[in-house]
């Protein structure tokens, strides 16, 4: 069974389609990249799976998401509980203008956990997971803000990793970041797979093809290709996907 | 004299113009400043602040209104602030849409210019009459809570407006529920522009006299409040009570208690604008 | 059991919104009924209409236009001080001064709408009168001119900081398209900024008009207690707020017709602000669509 399951998403901002009909299924603990042009609909698609479209204002989203099998936009579900399960993690680095050490433990501390031990061990344990603990554990106290952009960002994915999601989900996490930050990330996400389910929104194809086992391409709201990522970047089946990865548009 | 040079010497002539305008306002701020001080410094001592009320100008004090200032405008913040952070927060992160949140803001924004002393009618008869409050610091402190509300809530609103969405997602995201994002991350993070509207509602209260008139505050108060049923004066009411009485050493009275006043107005302005400028330096998201 | 709880905080949050309401329904009820039992009593057309205001006397007379000359009269005193003064303020901020100048000029002017008014009413009583008794022998102790112009210095700020909030939001291409055809930088300025920020700016005025007419310690203090039908800045006048502060200080009867009073006078108040109001929220409304 896919971990990950979508049948025909259609979803409207308004007057406007932006998703077209989307099915796709995404297995278990791998590396799944949505790459296309801008405007494309590859960030919307990925917010559909924890239901941050919610937030915008005259949004309409039809179809099924299924996440082990259970379909998200249901009625009965509660969104809050179900994005828990599902991290994020954003184009821009946003950790809250909290210490370091409150903004791993945010998550934990909405669900009323205080236990100090126990808060100190999640806080350690999920900076180690994101390769920050070594640079940090000596300023747990400072504010998250005084973190160079590529910490902050590895800051938001601890964050993230702290409420024990089984699946993570990442808007261009490097876009705004340095080649080497962005360097760490990468290596950042080719460990976590063995634990998490991770689909990543990409504009740099090179970044799509080293990091993801299997790569999805969007063009004005449709999928079009859908493939392992070796495929996809030497034997694109549609010719629409091998203009863009050729570097022909986009 | 060609058309160039006449632009250039009407240019100048506005510019001189413009600077003596910027100057009367600042001239006369300077004057009022020299005059009260130089009528009232003289009359500030230890006995001046301490002492109770009296008939003769050389033994009369603040003492009864300068508490009296302090219980209404303690007991005003206590009962606006929650209220207006409360309002402004649900305008700003709930009645985005609603027609209803829509009618609240015109509403809003009409009660900010409505008189201050109409304020005071409602007080008098609502507060004074109605909740049988009387002329007490109690009743005081409500009407004054009213009429600083819409300062508070437009504060609250411009503070949450300013923190950037993206954190509100990343709590989301980390399935946290609405009030959780509105307690744990947005307010803490507008806490200093809050602040800075809070000190500035205190700064208006503190200075406002027409409606405590209205409301029934007392010109003599021979001792000094101790609960909030009490009876009371304010320094704004002392002051315009000394200005009005014929005997020149009043006028020296008056002068002195505007001095103290323009203490609390002006440390609380600054404060603010401190604040403001050291948030605005600090936080870039 | 979260979502409960969460339903009850937004309807927390909602009555304290609510309480804005309920507060503008307060004001509107309690005047409305206190003046329906004035004018049981008094004649409406007496009321508005009337040339003597003499309810204190043994002769009682309720003819409001003699408060409300009193307040137009200051009110306009004031304009004629601010909105000059205001505007060329502004223009010149935007305009000509650089940035340091401005940064410390505008909170400094600012500063003028800070200070308590029960302190401009005695700056004015104590000191601009006796100056300008120097140069105008006939001018009473207390007067409406004296008043009219600290109220118009108190409202500076008023007009000067929107005014150049508006005339800042005007889009930095319009200037340059007006530099660009070989405008002066006066021409630029009162041909070009101005007109584009013309809402914003009567808006401002509004604001300090109705500012103006509410204004109570001032006129209280320095402005005099004597109801008279005159557009004299001369004489001593009397205006609707200072009507009520001589009520209220004084031993009048509660639910007397003396006592009543204060209420007709206050919706006639209430009415004038809340016009004004009005029509500066629309303009607002209009004008800060128009640059989105």
């Amino acid at each position: 069974m896919n971990k990950l399951e979508a049948k025909d998403v259609n979803l409207h901002y308004g007057e406007k389609h932006a998703l077209k009909g989307i099915s796709m299924g995404i297995k278990a603990n791998s590396v799944t990249a949505f790459i296309g042009p801008s405007g494309c609909g590859k960030s919307t698609f990925l917010r559909c799976f924890n239901r941050m479209n919610d937030l915008i204002d005259n949004c309409r989203v039809e179809g099924e998401i299924l996440i082990d099998g259970r379909d998200i936009y249901k009625n009965r579900i509660n969104v809050v509980d179900h994005r828990k399960k599902i991290g994020m993690v954003f184009q821009k680095p946003n950790p809250f203008p909290k210490s370091i050490y409150e903004n791993v433990a945010y998550g934990l501390r909405i669900n009323g956990i205080s236990h100090k031990k126990y808060l100190d061990e999640t806080v350690e344990k999920s900076l180690r997971q994101a390769a920050l603990w070594d640079e940090v554990k000596d300023d747990l106290k400072k504010s998250a803000l005084a973190l160079s952009g590529g910490q902050q960002q590895r800051l938001c994915i601890a964050r993230t990793l702290a409420v024990e999601p089984s699946v993570i989900l990442m808007d261009e996490p490097a876009s705004a970041l340095d080649p080497i930050s962005t360097a760490k990330i990468e290596e950042l996400i080719h460990d976590l797979k063995d634990r998490y389910t991770i689909v990543i929104v990409t504009h740099n194809m090179q970044q799509a093809a080293r990091v993801s086992d299997n790569t999805a391409f969007f063009y004005l709201g449709e999928l079009i290709e859908y493939d392992e990522t070796s495929n996809i970047f030497t034997n694109p089946a549609k010719e629409a996907t091998q203009n863009y990865v050729t570097g022909r548009f986009g | 004299m060609n058309n160039a040079r006449k632009n250039e010497i009407k240019d100048n002539a506005f510019k001189v113009f413009a600077l003596v305008c910027t100057s009367v306002g600042l001239i006369v701020l300077g004057l009022l400043l020299y005059n009260i001080i130089s009528v009232g410094l003289t009359r500030i001592n230890w006995d001046f602040i301490t002492n109770l009320p009296s008939r003769r100008p050389g033994k009369a004090g603040i003492y009864t209104a300068l508490l009296g200032m302090i219980w209404v405008v303690t007991l005003t913040l206590i009962i606006s602030f929650p209220i207006g952070i409360g309002a402004g927060v649900y305008l700003e992160e709930y009645g985005k849409k609603n027609p209803f949140a829509k009618f609240i803001e015109i509403n809003i924004a009409n009660l900010a210019g409505v008189p201050s002393i109409i304020y005071g009618i409602l007080g008098l008869e609502l507060f004074g009459r109605l909740l049988a409050l009387g002329n007490s610091i109690l009743a005081a402190s409500l009407t004054l809570s009213l009429l600083v509300l819409p300062i508070v809530i437009v504060a609250t609103r411009e503070a949450v407006k300013a923190v950037p969405g993206s954190l509100r997602e990343a709590s989301y995201g980390l399935g946290a529920t609405r009030w959780q994002t509105i307690s744990r991350i947005v307010l803490p993070a507008s806490f200093g522009s809050i602040l800075t509207g809070l000190i500035l509602a205190v700064s208006r209260a503190v200075g406002e006299t027409a409606p405590l008139i209205v409301v029934g505050a007392l010109v003599y108060v021979p001792f000094a409040p101790k609960t909030p049923m009490d009876q009371f004066t304010v320094l704004p009411i002392q002051i315009f009570n000394w200005t009005s009485r014929p005997q020149s050493g009043f006028v020296v009275n008056a002068a002195a208690a505007i001095i103290i006043l323009l203490m609390f107005v002006f440390i609380l302005n600054g404060f603010a604008v401190f604040l403001r400028n050291r948030h605005n330096r600090r936080v870039k998201y | 059991m979260q979502k409960v709880k969460e339903k009850i905080i937004e309807a927390i949050l909602l009555i304290c919104s609510s309480i804005t309401v309920l507060t503008t329904i307060g004001i509107i009820i309690i005047l409305a009924i206190e003046t329906f039992q004035f004018f049981k009593d008094v004649s409406i057309v007496e009321f508005f209409t009337g040339t003597e205001w003499t309810p204190l006397f043994a002769n009682k007379k309720f003819g409001i236009l003699p408060l409300v000359s009193g307040t137009l009269l200051t009110t306009f005193i004031a304009i004629l001080v601010a909105l000059p003064l205001g505007l060329t303020i502004a223009v010149y901020l935007n305009e000509y001064a650089d940035k340091r100048f401005k940064a410390v000029i505008k909170p400094l002017l600012e500063v003028l709408a800070a200070i308590p008014t029960v302190v401009y009413g005695f700056f004015a009583l104590t000191f601009i009168t006796p100056i300008l008794q120097s140069f105008i022998p006939s001018l009473a102790g207390f007067n409406a001119l004296s008043a009219g112009l600290v109220m118009g210095i108190m409202i500076i700020p008023y007009v000067s900081s929107m005014s150049e909030d508006a005339l800042s939001a005007v889009p930095n291409s319009l200037r340059e398209a007006a530099y660009g055809m070989g405008s002066t930088r006066l021409q630029t300025a009162f041909k070009v900024m101005l007109p584009a920020a013309s809402s914003g700016v009567i808006v401002s005025v509004i604001l300090a008009i109705s500012r103006a007419i509410g204004e109570t310690m001032i006129v209280a203090v320095a402005a005099g207690q004597e109801p008279r039908l005159t557009f004299n800045p001369l004489n001593s006048i009397e205006t609707i707020t200072t009507y009520i502060v001589q009520v209220s200080m004084g031993d009048v009867p509660q639910n007397s017709i003396e006592f009543r009073s204060i209420f007709a006078a206050g919706i006639t108040l209430f009415g004038l602000t809340f016009i004004l109001n009005n029509i500066s929220f629309w303009m607002k409304r209009k004008f800060v669509q128009r640059y989105e």
